[in-house]
């Protein structure tokens, strides 16, 4: 009985499930996988498996516990879990890993009601609690390529401090600095975007223009190319672009919407970066705008068919 | 008989029933102030509890003499004598706890669960009942914090009153014994709170009116018109 749905016109059929759409996240987020793994060894492969695991567990109990549907199987505890390890350095421990995931499932998803009802991407909102539960654990840890290259500070954190080498921009193409596992390779991140513009996936406001914004804020601010392609390298720009800040449920639906939340998201990101205490800020950005999109999304409402105009009472 | 177990409803009723912290949600600033650590929270707790009771006593005492019209700053001298006087007496015998509690000891003057409690509870009953509801309440803020302390403090630090826990100590969870911890943490023992109490039976949470007020006993009069108000509104 339960694929007999009863609701109103339009009766559009799609193949576009929550299921599906997950599927197309899961695969478009697969080159950056690989490229984790390669670039960080074993241990990134541990955490994306933790990650992975508990954050399925943590659902799955959840609605045990809660008595609620159980929903594990449209996927998108396993995007959650695959993200939120991929946003993680190597200096995280695995039990730590384990918290982060359950944090994001249980504390940000499922005490809202559960994917679509959640104000917060549940995966963003799980590194920040690792960021500010441990420390600086999510800042950078070199690859097993360049052990020696300035023992693992981030591009940003060397752009702030001052002091150190900056890896090549080729390097930091192909992902070979220090960082998150899953933010370095920007390649990878850029065939995931790729693959989810032509799955008609993500439109490509939300990137485009969240990049852009933080690529012409950082070349007026810094006045120098270099330090502006830097910006948009390193961190977790490219990542929380693509994947984070496109999420159905936390950002606006409209076009004009969707640019005003991305450049909302890029100042923030640039105010962090350059004026805040913390070298990276792409993941409070996104927050901040999370919970600022349903007001943003408020230009959009149109009148119904046949409706008036609100009158003031 | 009927009189006393009255009397023992009043004193029960600020322990789960009506907790002043988990289900009237008052006095949010020091619970999530003093609870990082246990010896914080029970201090805090108990020096509440006595004030509570002493100003309990004696504005209800006083409850025919106090005019209407300029009550609450009455009130609030009575209130401050007695935190002045648990201030002095600490500082003297106790001055680690003194500064421990720091500024959140002077601001028990305006801990909203003592002024209401005299608002809502003490002007309205007579002196033995006022005592009894002061105690009660301040038995269920001080089980509230020791419950919320030892979350934090356990998780947080590692640690249970101050003795580290030899193995959880490698597990700990900074972020608990900061702000946002707090936060987190009273939310999570309030859905707590809202399941237990649900099973019982006890509190019923499916009307944002009067009857889904845990206020609704003490609440005399006012509530009821604002509820007729509502209906009409309704309708």
């Amino acid at each position: 009985m339960e694929n007999l749905i009863v609701s109103s016109s339009p009766h559009i059929h799609s193949r576009a499930t929550t299921r599906n759409i997950m599927r197309d996240v899961v695969i478009a987020l697969l080159p950056a996988t690989v490229a984790a793994i390669v670039l960080f060894g074993f241990k990134a492969a541990l955490m994306i498996a933790v990650c992975v695991a508990s954050a399925i567990l943590s659902e799955f109990f959840f609605s045990l516990i809660a008595k609620k549907k159980q929903t594990i199987g449209d996927l998108s505890a396993v995007v959650t879990g695959l993200l939120l390890a991929l946003n993680l350095s190597t200096k995280v421990e695995l039990w730590q890993c384990m918290l982060g995931s359950m944090f994001a499932i249980i504390i940000v998803k499922c005490v809202f009601g559960g994917l679509g009802k959640n104000f917060a991407n549940p995966a963003i909102t799980g590194r920040i609690f690792l960021v500010i539960a441990f420390g600086a654990v999510a800042g950078g840890a070199h690859t097993v390529f360049t052990p020696e290259i300035s023992a693992g500070a981030t591009p940003l954190e060397i752009i702030k401090s001052g002091s150190g080498t900056l890896p090549s921009l080729f390097n930091m193409l192909i992902g070979n600095r220090g960082g998150a596992i899953g933010e370095t390779c920007a390649i990878a991140l850029i065939i995931g975007f790729v693959y989810l513009l032509c799955r008609k996936v993500i439109s490509w406001h939300i990137p485009v223009v969240f990049v852009g914004t933080v690529f012409v804020l950082s070349l007026i601010v810094k006045q120098d190319l270099t330090i502006a392609l830097y910006e948009v390298l390193g961190g977790g720009l490219l990542i929380g672009a693509i994947f984070m800040a496109t999420d159905y449920v936390t950002s606006p639906m409209g076009r004009l919407a969707k640019v005003i939340f991305a450049f909302g998201c890029g100042v923030i990101t640039v105010l962090i970066r350059f004026w805040g205490s913390y070298p990276e800020g792409v993941s409070f950005a996104i927050l901040f705008m999370n919970i600022l999109s349903p007001y943003i999304e408020k230009i959009h409402i149109i009148k119904p068919l046949g409706g008036i105009k609100n009158v003031k009472k | 008989m009927m009189s006393e177990k009255k009397k023992l409803s009043i004193l029960l009723k600020g322990i789960i029933k009506e907790n002043p912290v988990l289900i009237l949600v008052l006095g949010t600033c020091p619970t999530l102030a003093t609870t990082s650590s246990v010896i914080s929270a029970f201090s805090m707790g108990l020096v509440a509890t006595l004030v509570l009771v002493c100003s309990n006593i004696v504005i209800s005492a006083l409850r025919k003499i106090i005019p209407d019209t300029v009550r609450i700053p009455c009130y609030i001298v009575i209130i401050a004598s007695f935190v002045t006087i648990m201030q002095m007496l600490l500082e003297a015998y106790l001055p680690s706890i003194y500064d421990m509690l720091g500024v959140y000891l002077a601001l028990i003057v305006v801990n909203c669960i003592i002024l209401g409690r005299a608002e809502m509870y003490a002007r309205k009953n007579t002196v033995v009942d006022s005592a009894l509801d002061g105690l009660g309440m301040g038995i269920g803020f001080l089980l509230a914090l020791l419950v919320m302390a030892t979350i934090r403090e356990v998780f947080g630090a590692g640690s249970f009153a101050g003795f580290t826990i030899p193995y959880l100590e490698s597990f700990k969870i900074p972020i608990l014994t900061q702000a946002p911890g707090g936060y987190l943490v009273f939310g999570l023992v309030i859905a707590g709170m809202n399941v237990l109490t649900a099973k019982r039976g006890g509190v019923k949470r499916k009307s944002f009116a009067c009857d889904g007020c845990a206020m609704k006993e003490s609440c005399s009069g006012e509530c009821s018109e604002n509820k007729e108000k509502e209906d009409k509104a309704d309708v």
